[in-house]
């Protein structure tokens, strides 16, 4: 199990903006009724979108309200899930996956990277407070590896000086484009293809 | 090897596009309604013809599955829940599936929705494929204009309604009861079973739960016949299935091909061969990361089906096949699997929740010779006190690997580790922690 630490800076206030509110409720009508409870999970990512990407006991409290439910069942799921962050992170988050089948096409390189280039510990954020990192688990691209996480997109097939390159760009504000480092634009196999070469010439 | 023809998944390398339209051009959503006229009886029994078997990793009968949902709806509606957590290390299948192939997803959800007559589908992807699910609902959005979903879908009288539910990077929910749990807004701990889902599920209402590549081939096999689909593979592993394969090759990749493709081929045909050579190779794990590895002797000859992989003591599991070669530390690689698993349990059940944990331990001390020898049957014994002893299937996950590494490196390990225990030279210590360290009938 993972350890979560809860913020120690914590907002007073807590409330979706009109538009989340309409998400809200037209997730909520995606579940039987009486069973709002389970939207819990959706509402806290909302709540974390909208506050720049972590949530809040605040959040829970509101989110509990919200869906007629005790607040430590909320608690519960925010601290079960390891997607919901509860401190502060970068603007820019990068997860890498170390798990296995990364870690055999070096993962740990990106690791040094981010290391070297945004914070020498995971979930510290940067000297300009725009990055920050963190070591995952399995993220289901491992034919892709090694891979990480930028916010919601997949950066893939990539290698340390891809990934300063792409640390670079963000800190010129550009933003680089998700996928394969390596041009492939799927899980196909690179330049050997035996199957479907049929369909390619299609 | 499977012929181009005979390949469910003709756009798994994405050279049409997932739309509608060009889906309805591969053949998608042709007859749906003639195979729903045919009735429930007939479509349980031509899958139950074809010999399907789930492919999330347990191999368990899909017709026979399908046959548990009560034959009429009683008080409670029935529900059918698509399992898109695909967490296994060293599985990406179901995550193409999603992005290339969503309308075989969404046709094979509205038969087999009709099938158990369920009028809500659930499906539940990993919060991480956030971009994989918008383009889902986006395929569902469209399958709902043209009138395939919705009431009266694809003109079959059947209504059904079909939502995305998103997890939040549990790989627990993966397993079936606790991805119910958790799409009824709790924590993801698996249930006891029985009850069975079919009966007492999602809500408490018959629920039948299927993975996201099982319900995709569903609609060719209804098309081609269930004859056709037992035809391919061997009796009781039929079909087709894609293999991922990742690691130390030249090309990973991830293909569709026949049940009981020798590994060989998969890795020298389909990869590129393992980095530096066959001779090269070290082991194999066959079926994710929960399944034990394969020493290379064995790799020459296994075919990847389940049975097969049951009869070398391993199993085909997901079909994520992960290639470890000589350059690593295949302690080391275990080790990070441990860790894996210690980070995932869900902690509900004690031995899986300490004893992962320590096999983590244990095996990051012996990746740097830091063990003593008889460590390695300590660490064993732990193994066999998880495996059986909890809940889900989580603890025999966490463990198989751990006892393939010792099964088929033991030597290893001991050459790594040849200290003697401390305890042995201490003999006086009247008040010693590892006290039963001595006693090495009790270790």
């Amino acid at each position: 199990m993972a350890v979560k630490k809860i913020s120690k800076v914590q907002p007073e206030k807590f409330e979706f903006n009109k538009k989340n509110k309409e998400t809200a409720d037209s997730i909520i009508k995606n579940y039987p009724s009486g069973k709002q409870q389970s939207a819990v999970m959706a509402l806290l990512y909302l709540a974390q979108k909208q506050n720049d990407n972590w949530i809040p006991l605040i959040a829970m409290k509101y989110i509990a309200k919200y869906l007629d439910m005790p607040y430590i069942k909320v608690y519960e799921v925010a601290t079960f899930y390891s997607m919901y962050n509860l401190t502060p992170v970068g603007k820019y988050f990068f997860q890498v996956c170390t798990t296995t089948p990364c870690m055999l096409r070096g993962a740990y390189n990106l690791v040094d990277v981010c290391k070297r280039k945004i914070s020498e510990e995971e979930n510290r954020l940067s000297e300009d407070g725009k990055f920050s990192w963190l070591e995952v688990e399995c993220l289901g691209a491992c034919v892709n590896a090694p891979m990480l996480q930028l916010n919601e997109d997949y950066y893939e097939d990539l290698d340390p000086t891809k990934l300063e390159q792409i640390i670079d760009k963000i800190s010129n504000d550009e933003v680089p484009q998700p996928g394969s480092y390596r041009g492939r634009l799927s899980s196909e196999p690179e330049n050997t293809r035996k199957t479907l070469i049929g369909n390619k010439n299609a | 090897m499977l012929e181009d023809k005979d390949r469910i998944f003709q756009n798994l390398y994405n050279d049409f596009g997932a739309d509608l339209k060009s889906a309805k051009q591969r053949g998608d959503w042709k007859d749906t309604k003639e195979i729903c006229g045919k009735g429930r009886e007939w479509i349980i029994n031509e899958i139950k013809a074809s010999e399907l078997r789930g492919r999330g990793g347990a191999g368990f009968p899909t017709g026979l599955k399908w046959s548990f949902a009560p034959k009429e709806v009683g008080s409670r509606p029935h529900y059918l829940v698509i399992n898109a957590d695909e967490s296994e290390p060293g599985t990406c299948k179901d995550r193409d599936i999603l992005r290339f192939e969503p309308h075989k997803l969404i046709e094979g959800c509205l038969i087999a929705s009709y099938a158990v007559n369920a009028h809500k589908c659930y499906i539940y992807i990993r919060g991480e494929y956030f971009n994989e699910g918008q383009k889902l609902q986006t395929a569902i959005d469209e399958a709902y204009k043209d009138g395939l979903l919705g009431k009266n879908s694809a003109g079959t009288d059947w209504e059904l309604d079909i939502y995305i539910h998103y997890g939040a990077g549990a790989y627990i929910c993966g397993e079936e009861t606790a991805l119910l749990e958790s799409i009824e807004g709790k924590k993801g701990q698996p249930r006891l079973k029985p009850p069975f889902p079919a009966l007492i599920g999602l809500y408490g209402c018959p629920t039948i739960i299927n993975n996201v590549e099982t319900i995709s081939v569903v609609p060719t096999i209804l098309r081609r016949g269930g004859k056709w689909f037992s035809s391919l593979g061997r009796p009781k592993n039929t079909g087709s299935k894609i293999y991922c394969i990742s690691g130390n090759v030249n090309n990973p990749c991830n293909v569709e091909e026949e049940m009981g493709i020798p590994l060989k081929e998969l890795i020298e045909k389909h990869a590129g061969g393992v980095i530096g050579g066959w001779d090269n190779l070290k082991a194999v794990i066959p079926g994710g990361s929960s399944m034990p590895l394969l020493p290379k002797e064995t790799c020459e000859t296994i075919k990847m089906d389940f049975d097969a992989c049951v009869e070398n003591k391993t199993g085909l599991g997901t079909a994520g096949i992960v290639v470890i070669n000589k350059d690593q530390d295949i302690i080391k690689c275990m080790a990070r699997i441990a860790r894996f698993y210690k980070h995932e349990s869900c902690g509900q059940c004690t031995p899986c929740r300490e004893g992962s944990g320590w096999m983590w331990r244990m095996l990051e001390r012996m990746a740097k010779g830091e063990a003593t020898r008889d460590e390695v049957d300590m660490l064993l014994d732990v193994t066999k006190q998880i495996e059986g002893h909890t809940i889900c299937a989580f603890g025999e996950g966490s463990s198989w690997p751990v006892q393939g590494l010792i099964r088929n490196f033991k030597d290893e390990i001991i050459e790594r580790n040849k200290f003697d225990p401390i305890v042995k030279k201490q003999k006086d210590i009247p008040y010693l922690i590892d006290q039963h360290l001595l006693e090495k009938e009790n270790a």
